[in-house]
């Protein structure tokens, strides 16, 4: 049994071509250095972090990340717009080099890409819901559909936690559509991405009646295997500096964010003790 | 045996993180693998089923003598074969789903009378439908003419001859060109996933989004699903085709 296992073992890490080496090669690094250019995955669906403006353009919170981050290396920046379905895939298979796409820093996906420390946004669990329904408390979606997005971690959840039945869609704009077609009575996402839907005036039977749970930290990442070398190491200096100079809440104010007490406590935290 | 099982993937993962069988070690899991293995064979049994009936119809329908039938039938065969699965899927269960009646258990939510596995049903099987009336019109076309006048000169009026003489011979040369579509129509039930129905992909999709270290695994099972049921279908109909050769006819 034991040899069975060991030979099935190696012949998967065999196929799968994991790096069990511990060493630095900085593949990623040297390729984006070498190139001049570094290509960095993002939302274009996910107003104000990425999203396309109206001549198409991808702008956002963390499309201005992505480009401090590329001028501080010294090259250029290519957006490539991610699902949260596939963004993994992406980073691990070369396709990107760097990842910034409102991911929750998860211990399942620490396993599979270089989540960097610190975080840089947090964000909880809320739904939004019509304002008829008055919806007060979690308690209340038990049994109820309710329209999610595949690939949202907390989708596992509120099933679980709250009995609700989740019918996940492929994308946003599918799930929202099916909220105002009435075939499910809330829409369970992000609160501070709800929180600017609602404030844009197009929702406006709508509203966020639950207090948010989960509240759980975003974090950018960069491939496995660079995770503790070069590429790791200067993402995480990067964002150290932009929560303690407070350049991510600027960025934050930049976008009609409403204001964070992570950010906030975050700058607090690593204030300056020569000051 | 299932402890065996449980401790070998369990063992798996630890070696090899990127190869998390989940389903093989959480018992909720594999519910999920096993709720969408029956939606999938659901979806796929009645589109089977409506879609073979829809070509039989179809391909009677399109030998009319009637002028508008044949119209009708031939706008639904351009209609359907010529535009992708994804699209009507969308189409059918976003736009014309507005128009069904629904009925409301709590004032606010309008839960249709044709649920998203229904919509998914009708939209799969007017797709295949569609390919089965032409997959049939050749079959019809193969038989002789003097075959059908013989069977006119014995009395059989139209309907008569189509029943009893024509679609028997034209259904078992049709069987080899019906048997590619069905593989496919049972292929492009994965689709349904576009407006949320939870069969198997659907379910996969969840287990690796939950458990991103469950990617590789999912799919390897997803194919080993689809080769199974592919496989079983198209025993079956070999079998049937088969028994249903008639010696010396040079089928």
């Amino acid at each position: 049994m034991k040899k069975v296992f060991m030979l099935s073992a190696a012949v998967l890490m065999a196929s799968a071509g994991i790096a069990t080496a511990a060493q630095c090669t900085n593949d990623t690094w040297n390729k984006v250095m070498s190139r001049g250019k570094m290509v960095v995955g993002v939302k274009a669906d996910y107003k104000p972090w990425g999203f396309r403006d109206e001549s198409g353009n991808l702008v956002g919170m963390e499309i201005d990340m992505a480009k401090a981050a590329a001028e501080a290396m010294g090259v250029d920046v290519e957006l490539v717009p991610v699902q949260s379905s596939n963004r993994m895939q992406f980073l691990e298979q070369g396709k990107i080099d760097l990842m910034i796409a409102t991911m929750s820093d998860r211990p399942d996906r620490r396993k599979i890409v270089g989540i960097v420390q610190p975080n840089y946004y947090t964000s909880g669990t809320n739904i939004m819901a019509p304002k008829a329904l008055g919806l007060t408390k979690w308690e209340d979606l038990r049994g109820k559909p309710i329209c999610g997005k595949q690939g949202a971690f907390y989708n596992k959840i509120v099933t679980e936690r709250y009995g609700a039945k989740v019918i996940a869609f492929t994308g946003n704009a599918e799930a929202k559509q099916a909220l105002r077609d009435k075939k499910c009575i809330a829409w369970v996402y992000d609160d501070s991405s709800i929180g600017s839907d609602l404030a844009s005036g197009n929702w406006d039977d709508f509203e966020m009646p639950l207090s948010s749970e989960d509240d759980n930290p975003w974090g950018l990442a960069v491939p496995l295997a660079e995770k503790d070398c070069i590429f790791g190491n200067f993402m995480s200096g990067l964002s150290y500096n932009w929560l303690q100079n407070g350049q991510l809440i600027e960025w934050e104010k930049k976008w009609g964010i409403k204001p964070t007490s992570f950010l906030a406590d975050k700058k607090e935290r690593f204030k300056d003790w020569i000051e | 045996m299932i402890d065996f099982i449980r401790q070998f993937f369990l063992d798996l993962y630890e070696v090899a993180p990127r190869w998390n069988f989940i389903f093989f070690h959480d018992p909720v899991q594999w519910e999920r693998v096993v709720e969408g293995f029956w939606v999938t064979l659901e979806l796929s049994v009645a589109c089977v089923i409506f879609s073979v009936l829809i070509g039989i119809v179809g391909a009677w329908a399109q030998g009319s003598p009637n002028r508008v039938l044949r119209a009708v039938v031939q706008g639904y065969i351009q209609f359907f074969r010529n535009t992708p699965p994804f699209v009507q899927l969308l189409f059918f269960y976003f736009a014309l789903g507005q128009f069904t009646p629904t009925y409301s258990p709590d004032g606010w939510l309008e839960v249709p009378v044709i649920t998203n596995v229904g919509w998914a049903i009708i939209s799969l099987s007017f797709f295949a439908g569609a390919f089965n009336v032409e997959i049939f019109r050749s079959g019809i076309e193969a038989v002789p003419d003097s075959t059908k006048e013989a069977a006119e000169a014995l009395g059989f009026n139209r309907l008569q001859t189509y029943i009893y003489i024509v679609f028997p011979l034209a259904f078992r040369v049709s069987l080899p060109a019906l048997n590619n579509n069905l593989v496919n129509l049972v292929k492009t039930t994965t689709q349904a996933l576009a407006i949320a129905v939870p069969e198997l992909l659907y379910q996969f999709v969840g287990i690796w989004n939950d458990y991103p270290s469950a990617m590789y695994p999912s799919l390897t099972m997803v194919f080993l699903i689809y080769i199974g049921l592919v496989g079983i279908l198209v025993f079956s109909m070999h079998r049937w085709e088969k028994a249903m050769r008639i010696p010396g006819y040079g089928l």
